[in-house]
C-alpha cells in the first residue's frame, strides 16, 4: 500500500473558510443588533458606542478598541474573501456554463450561489471601505456623528448596498455551512434542510427590516439635527471630561 | 380515469447526431396523445415507432433500476421511465444529459465515464489478499451499518447527480455526487482495510469533497433518494478530521 505524504493544505483551506464564515456571520448578527440600539433611543446608542470603547471597563473611553477589533474583523474579512476566491469562476467559460445550468435547473440552492457570488464580490470593495474607516477614524461612531458621516458625508447608498449585501451573503452562508457539515442533521436531512432554509429566509427578513429601520434613522437624524455644535454627542448622565 | 380528453403532449426533443458531419443541434417538436399512467418511456417508444424511427435513446428496464434513459427532461436530471406525463405540462423538453459523451439524440455514453471514475477511486473493497484466509467465518457486522451500507449501494450511475451538480458544471474535473457517495460506502465498511491517509489521498483536494460548493442539485435530483447531502458532510467531516490531525 501506497505511503504518500498527505498534502493538508486543502483541508485546511476548506475548514478555515467556513470558520471565518462563521466568525463573520456571528459579528455581523451581533453589529446590526448594537447599532439597530438607536432605535430606541439616543442615549442607548451612547451607552454602546462607550461600552465597545472599554468605559465600563477602564471608566474611560478608549477609541482605539474599535480600530482594533475592526481591524481583527479586517483580517478575518480577507482570509475569507482570499480562500473563498477559489469557488469564484475562472474564466468566462465557466461563467457561461454555470449561467446556463442554473437557468436550465431551475434549483433554488443553486441559484442562491449567484446570490453568494454577486455579493461577495461587491463587498471586497465597499465592505473595504467600511472596515477601513472604521480602522481610521473609530471615535466618530456614536448617535450625532454616525448620523453626520451616513447624511453629510454621504455613505447612506454605500450602506444600503453594504445592508442588503451582507445580510444574504450571512444568512445564505450559514444555511450552507450547517448543510455542508451535517450539522443538526436529525433523522431526516430532507426535515432539517427545509427548517434551516426557513430560518436563513426568516432571518434575512428580520435583520434586512432591522437595518433597513435603523439605517433610516440615521439619516432622519442626520437630516434634522442641528450640527453646529459638532457632531459628538452629550449624554444627560454620563459626564466624560475628554469626551 | 377521468372523462376528459386525453392532452395533446408536445414533446421537443434536442437532437443531434456528432457522427454526421452535416448536422447540427437542433430542436424537432412531436405531438403524442396521452394515455393513462403514461411515462416517458412509453412516450419515446411511442415518437419512434409512429414518428421517426431514427430518433436514439437509451433503456433497458423501464423501471428506475438500470440507469440508462436518464436525460434532462425541462431542464432537470432525471429518469425518463419513472417521470409520468400526467405530472408535467403538455410542452416537455427532453435534453440529453451534459458533460456524458453523447452518442445521439438522447443517447449518452456514461458508461466510459462511470467506469473512469470507479477506477479512479477504486470502488472495491481493499483487504489484504495474500493474508486473506477463505476458510475463516466471515466477520459479523451490525445491522443498523449494513444497512447503511445497502442504502448507499443503491446508486445507479445515472448520472443525474453528475449532470445536476453545477460544481462540475464550471470544474469538469470534480468528483460528483456519484464517486463521493462511493467512497463514503467504503469509508463505512468494515471490510475496506484503506487507511484514513489512503482515503485522503483519493478525496481530500479540491476535486474531491472539498471541491463541493453544496448547491445540493445532486441531492435534490436523484432518482434513487439517496443520502447524498448528509454523506458528503460525512466525508468532509472525515477528511478534515485526517487533514487537521
Amino acid at each position: 500500500m501506497k505511503k504518500n505524504k498527505i498534502d493538508k493544505t486543502p483541508a485546511k483551506l476548506d475548514f478555515t473558510q467556513s470558520l471565518t464564515g462563521l466568525i463573520l456571520a456571528i459579528f455581523i448578527m451581533g453589529h446590526l443588533i448594537f447599532e439597530a440600539s438607536i432605535l430606541i433611543s439616543n442615549e442607548l446608542m451612547y451607552k454602546v458606542t462607550i461600552m465597545f470603547e472599554g468605559y465600563y471597563f477602564f471608566g474611560e473611553t478608549y477609541p482605539g478598541i474599535v480600530s482594533f477589533l475592526a481591524g481583527f474583523i479586517f483580517v478575518i474579512f480577507i482570509i475569507h474573501a482570499a480562500i473563498a476566491l477559489r469557488k469564484f469562476p475562472d474564466n468566462y467559460r465557466q461563467h457561461k456554463v454555470m449561467k446556463e445550468h442554473i437557468i436550465r435547473m431551475k434549483h433554488e440552492d443553486t441559484s442562491l450561489w449567484i446570490v453568494q457570488l454577486t455579493t461577495g464580490f461587491i463587498m471586497f470593495f465597499i465592505g473595504s471601505v467600511h472596515l477601513y474607516m472604521m480602522m481610521a477614524e473609530p471615535s466618530d461612531i456614536g448617535p450625532y456623528a454616525s448620523s453626520y458621516r451616513v447624511v453629510s458625508e454621504h455613505m447612506w447608498p454605500l450602506y444600503f448596498l453594504l445592508l442588503f449585501s451582507v445580510v444574504t451573503h450571512a444568512f445564505i452562508g450559514l444555511y450552507r455551512l450547517a448543510l455542508k457539515w451535517g450539522f443538526m442533521e436529525g433523522k431526516s436531512t430532507k426535515t432539517s434542510r427545509k427548517r434551516f432554509k426557513f430560518l436563513m429566509k426568516f432571518l434575512i427578513v428580520v435583520y434586512l427590516l432591522l437595518g433597513i429601520f435603523t439605517l433610516a434613522k440615521y439619516i432622519y437624524i442626520g437630516n434634522t439635527h442641528d450640527f453646529s455644535d459638532g457632531v459628538k454627542y452629550k449624554s444627560e448622565t454620563i459626564i466624560m471630561e475628554n469626551h | 380515469m377521468s372523462d376528459k380528453k386525453p392532452r395533446l403532449l408536445k414533446i421537443n426533443i434536442l437532437r443531434f447526431d456528432p457522427h454526421d458531419p452535416d448536422d447540427f443541434p437542433h430542436m424537432e417538436t412531436f405531438e403524442i396523445q396521452e394515455a393513462y399512467g403514461m411515462t416517458l418511456y412509453i412516450v419515446l417508444n411511442a415518437i419512434r415507432e409512429h414518428h421517426d424511427n431514427s430518433l436514439m435513446f437509451d433503456f433497458v428496464c423501464r423501471a428506475g433500476i438500470c440507469g440508462s434513459c436518464s436525460m434532462l427532461v425541462n431542464g432537470r436530471p432525471t429518469l425518463a421511465c419513472r417521470t409520468l406525463t400526467s405530472k408535467l405540462d403538455e410542452n416537455i423538453t427532453l435534453a440529453p444529459l451534459p458533460l456524458f459523451k453523447l452518442i445521439k439524440d438522447l443517447s449518452i455514453y456514461s458508461g466510459e465515464w462511470m467506469r473512469y471514475l470507479n477506477e479512479h477511486l477504486e470502488t472495491w473493497i481493499h483487504d489484504k489478499e495474500s493474508e486473506l484466509n477463505v476458510d475463516k467465518i466471515e466477520e459479523r457486522m451490525d445491522p443498523d451499518l449494513a444497512d447503511e451500507i445497502y442504502e448507499l449501494d443503491r446508486c445507479i450511475e445515472c448520472g443525474c447527480c453528475v449532470a445536476g451538480c453545477g460544481t462540475i458544471q464550471m470544474r469538469p474535473k470534480f468528483t460528483g455526487a456519484v464517486g463521493l457517495n462511493k467512497i463514503a460506502r467504503y469509508h463505512l465498511d468494515p471490510r475496506d482495510k484503506r487507511s484514513d491517509e489512503e482515503y485522503y489521498e483519493l478525496i481530500g483536494n479540491e476535486d474531491g469533497v472539498f471541491g463541493c460548493m453544496t448547491l445540493l442539485g445532486c441531492e435534490d435530483v436523484c432518482p434513487k433518494d439517496l443520502p447524498l447531502q448528509s454523506k458528503i458532510a460525512y466525508l468532509r467531516r472525515m477528511m478534515i478530521k485526517t487533514g487537521l490531525k
